[in-house]
């Protein structure tokens, strides 16, 4: 099934960027240029042997990979049904998976001669990241990050400013990741010849979706890998949080032709899925629309105007989500559900009392929904979830909401 | 679950190419047909619809012929306006706070119409509200308002399918813009399926940043006419009547947008607002 092309899920996007009906180059005609190039230049790198070296060469010795594939003992018998195991990408580098992405776009963008890296960042984590590998490369980095977020992940503003990063506080509209997204987009309409625009996950225009998608998904090829060798077979489950989709599309991706493995996304409900939209689950409680330069589904009113998502943590808060996921969801291959702050905070302090992990809040959706479906399943069931992250930059926000003064 | 079969189907209607006989006539090419016999440069003016509120806006769009606008762009507001920047970006925040929405700025061409029948008017802004709306629901009730022409700043020709074709075919311009990193290979491929006029954006950026020099457009412009039979006319980073009039004498027309935005976001009265736009428009018209 894996080989057979006419019956794989993993050949997209087609030459337009899309994914089913999802995808594509929705960006303004002074940047259609500079997608383009990104994108032979990529398609150059993808079947350069040197380039791949380079990158496995910097995850092994710079990131830390392969990360671990963890046996959760204690949860898996506080739990009492599947078997659950925990891909350690909070482990890497910086504390997160978003390294993984950077390290290729670095690359790229030092290929292609470029001096001035930007980023959008909204947990902190992707601008902590590309700072941090700014830094070992001596390329200038400038972070858009909404003010909001500058206030609730103060402790990664501090990280990418000792790294030698600019860190810009953005305003426009509401001060969230999307308006930040927004003015990286902007700062690039007008430093189009120096600069290199590094998304943090798999949105954008194309080729950004397929290119981030594929530096993350030695998470999911790491993790055949590890079952292989400690189960010897696949699991029957694999969970991942969503905020744009990148953790999750790292490892769904080398699992899509596997079929008999279920996929499911957790996307954050925020206060709970309802008309109020106090929350960010795209798929859930979205539709299609266009935004940052690809069609999937969106938090939107009915006249097109896009809406602000709610969530407790940073790194999932917004109203788009990658065009692939888009697509999985509408073809069904993969399955997406909410999960509430509430949830999100239970499954926070288990992890932390029962495996001495403190998660990130965003994997700690994840691991809520673990949580949920585990007691229900049979002790051979397996499951794998993404610790995508770990929790150093989430504890104010954790004390706050469990009323612990600091 | 599994459906087992080829998943990307072929795009619709591949070669994207717009047939002669759909590439749309409007009150654009009337209006530049005039202007050409008058030996007049064209002056075009930028304001959100429902900007700060419906009223003052539809007065001041009312007012704008007769300060010598030749051809109004009528801005949509949208939430995420990507190419902007500050000026318009607030503009669509007043516009949407003040209950601004795509059938509220249909409603003030429709009520301009009434009124003027001759006028262009291009309407500007981000596909989603549109598509969100329903192409050809939209386009339908465009048609019926009386609307000329489309720019849309996050439709680039590789998207052509989506809006670009099915408005001509609806019999409305779609207007591309050109830019200073459309090299020459590329600029074929931006004209292909634009009718009405081509707006070469003077700057790398976003809308109200650098002023424009007349000294680096018109290379450029020659550059773009040399490819095409379209009045070619110029907008970004023009502030004042001095800039309107260079700009102008180097191309087929000048397009202000920011500065007259800035005028009505200070609150002024439409009569002064209306006396800068002909400041901007006679600078034009003296090229
Ligand atoms: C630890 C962690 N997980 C997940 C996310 C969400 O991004 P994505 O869905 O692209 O993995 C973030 C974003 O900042 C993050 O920091």
């Amino acid at each position: 099934m894996a080989n057979d092309l006419f019956n794989s899920f993993m050949t997209g996007p087609d030459e337009k960027g899309r994914f089913g009906d999802f995808g594509g180059r929705f960006v303004s005609e002074t940047l259609m240029p500079l997608i383009l190039e990104l994108e032979a230049e990529y398609e150059n790198a993808k079947t350069d042997q040197s380039f791949w070296d380079e990158m496995d060469f910097l995850w092994k010795h710079y990131v830390g990979r392969p990360s671990p594939l963890y046996h959760a003992e204690r949860l898996t018998e506080h739990l009492g049904g599947a078997k659950v195991y925990m891909k350690r990408d909070e482990l890497n580098h910086t504390g997160a998976h978003k390294i993984n992405n950077v390290l290729g776009q670095i690359i790229l963008a030092r290929r292609m001669g470029k001096t001035r890296i930007i980023a959008e960042t909204g947990a902190g984590q992707h601008g902590v990241a590309t700072a941090t590998v700014c830094a070992k490369f001596g390329l200038k980095c400038v972070v858009y990050m909404g003010a909001h977020d500058v206030e609730r992940q103060a402790p990664n503003v501090f990280r990418m400013k000792l790294l030698g990063a600019e860190v810009v506080p953005v305003t426009s509209g509401r001060g969230t990741l999307k308006d930040a997204m927004n003015d990286a987009l902007r700062d690039w309409v007008t430093n189009v010849r120096d600069t290199f625009y590094c998304i943090g996950t798999v949105a954008g225009p194309h080729p950004y979706p397929a290119m981030v998608r594929d530096f993350q998904s030695i998470i999911g090829k790491e993790a055949k890998e590890q079952m292989m060798e400690a189960e010897g077979r696949l699991p029957d489950t694999i969970i991942a949080a969503i905020g744009g989709g990148s953790n999750a599309m790292g490892l769904f991706f080398p699992f899509l032709d596997d079929k008999d493995v279920q996929i499911i996304g957790v996307e954050a409900g925020g206060k709970g899925v309802n008309e109020k939209m106090e929350h960010c689950a795209s798929l859930t409680g979205g539709r299609p629309g266009v935004l940052h330069g690809n069609r999937t589904y969106l938090l939107q009113d009915e006249d097109g105007q896009i809406l602000e998502g709610f969530s407790i943590s940073a790194g999932l808060d917004y109203p788009g989500i990658g065009p692939e996921h888009s697509w999985l969801h509408e073809i069904g291959r993969a399955e997406y559900v909410a999960i509430t702050d509430a949830e999100a905070l239970e499954a926070f302090k288990l992890c932390c009392e029962l495996e001495g992990i403190i998660p990130a809040l965003e994997p700690s959706h994840a691991l809520a929904h673990v949580m949920k479906i585990a007691p229900k399943l049979p002790k051979d069931h397996i499951i794998c979830m993404n610790m995508c992250g770990r929790g150093d930059k989430d504890i104010f926000t954790v004390a706050k909401a469990l009323g612990f003064e600091m | 679950m599994w459906p087992g079969r080829l998943i990307f189907p072929p795009a619709l209607g591949t070669s994207g190419g717009l047939d002669e006989k759909d590439r749309p006539m409007t009150r654009i090419d009337d209006r530049f047909a005039k202007l050409k016999a008058e030996g007049k440069k064209a002056f075009v003016a930028y304001i959100m619809g429902g900007d700060p509120d419906y009223d003052t806006s539809l007065a001041v769009m009312k007012g704008l012929p007769d300060a010598g606008v030749d051809i109004i762009e009528l801005g949509m507001p949208f939430t995420d306006p990507m190419a902007d920047g500050p000026t318009i970006q607030l503009a669509g925040q007043r516009a949407l706070e003040g209950g601004q929405t795509l059938q509220k700025t249909l409603d003030m061409v429709t009520e301009f119409r009434k009124g003027d029948p001759t006028t262009p008017i291009v309407m500007m802004g981000y596909f989603n509200p549109i598509y969100s709306r329903g192409v050809d629901r939209f386009l339908a009730d465009a048609v019926n308002a009386g609307i000329d022409g489309l720019i849309i700043v996050d439709l680039p020709p590789e998207e052509d399918e989506e809006l670009c074709i099915p408005a001509q075919k609806a019999g409305i311009n779609f207007i591309r813009l050109a830019t200073p990193t459309t090299d020459d290979k590329r600029l074929p491929k931006v004209l292909q399926n634009t009718s009405g006029f081509v707006y070469y954006v003077s700057i790398t950026g976003i809308t109200g940043a650098a002023e424009a020099q007349a000294a680096d457009v018109a290379p450029e412009v020659a550059r773009i006419k040399a490819k095409t039979d379209l009045p070619v006319i110029v907008g970004f980073g023009i502030k004042t009547p001095e800039t309107s009039e260079a700009i102008a004498r180097v191309a087929d027309g000048a397009v202000v947008g920011s500065a007259i935005v800035s005028e009505i976001a200070a609150g002024k009265p439409v009569s002064e607002i209306l006396s800068f736009v002909k400041g901007l428009a006679d600078g034009a018209h003296r090229a």
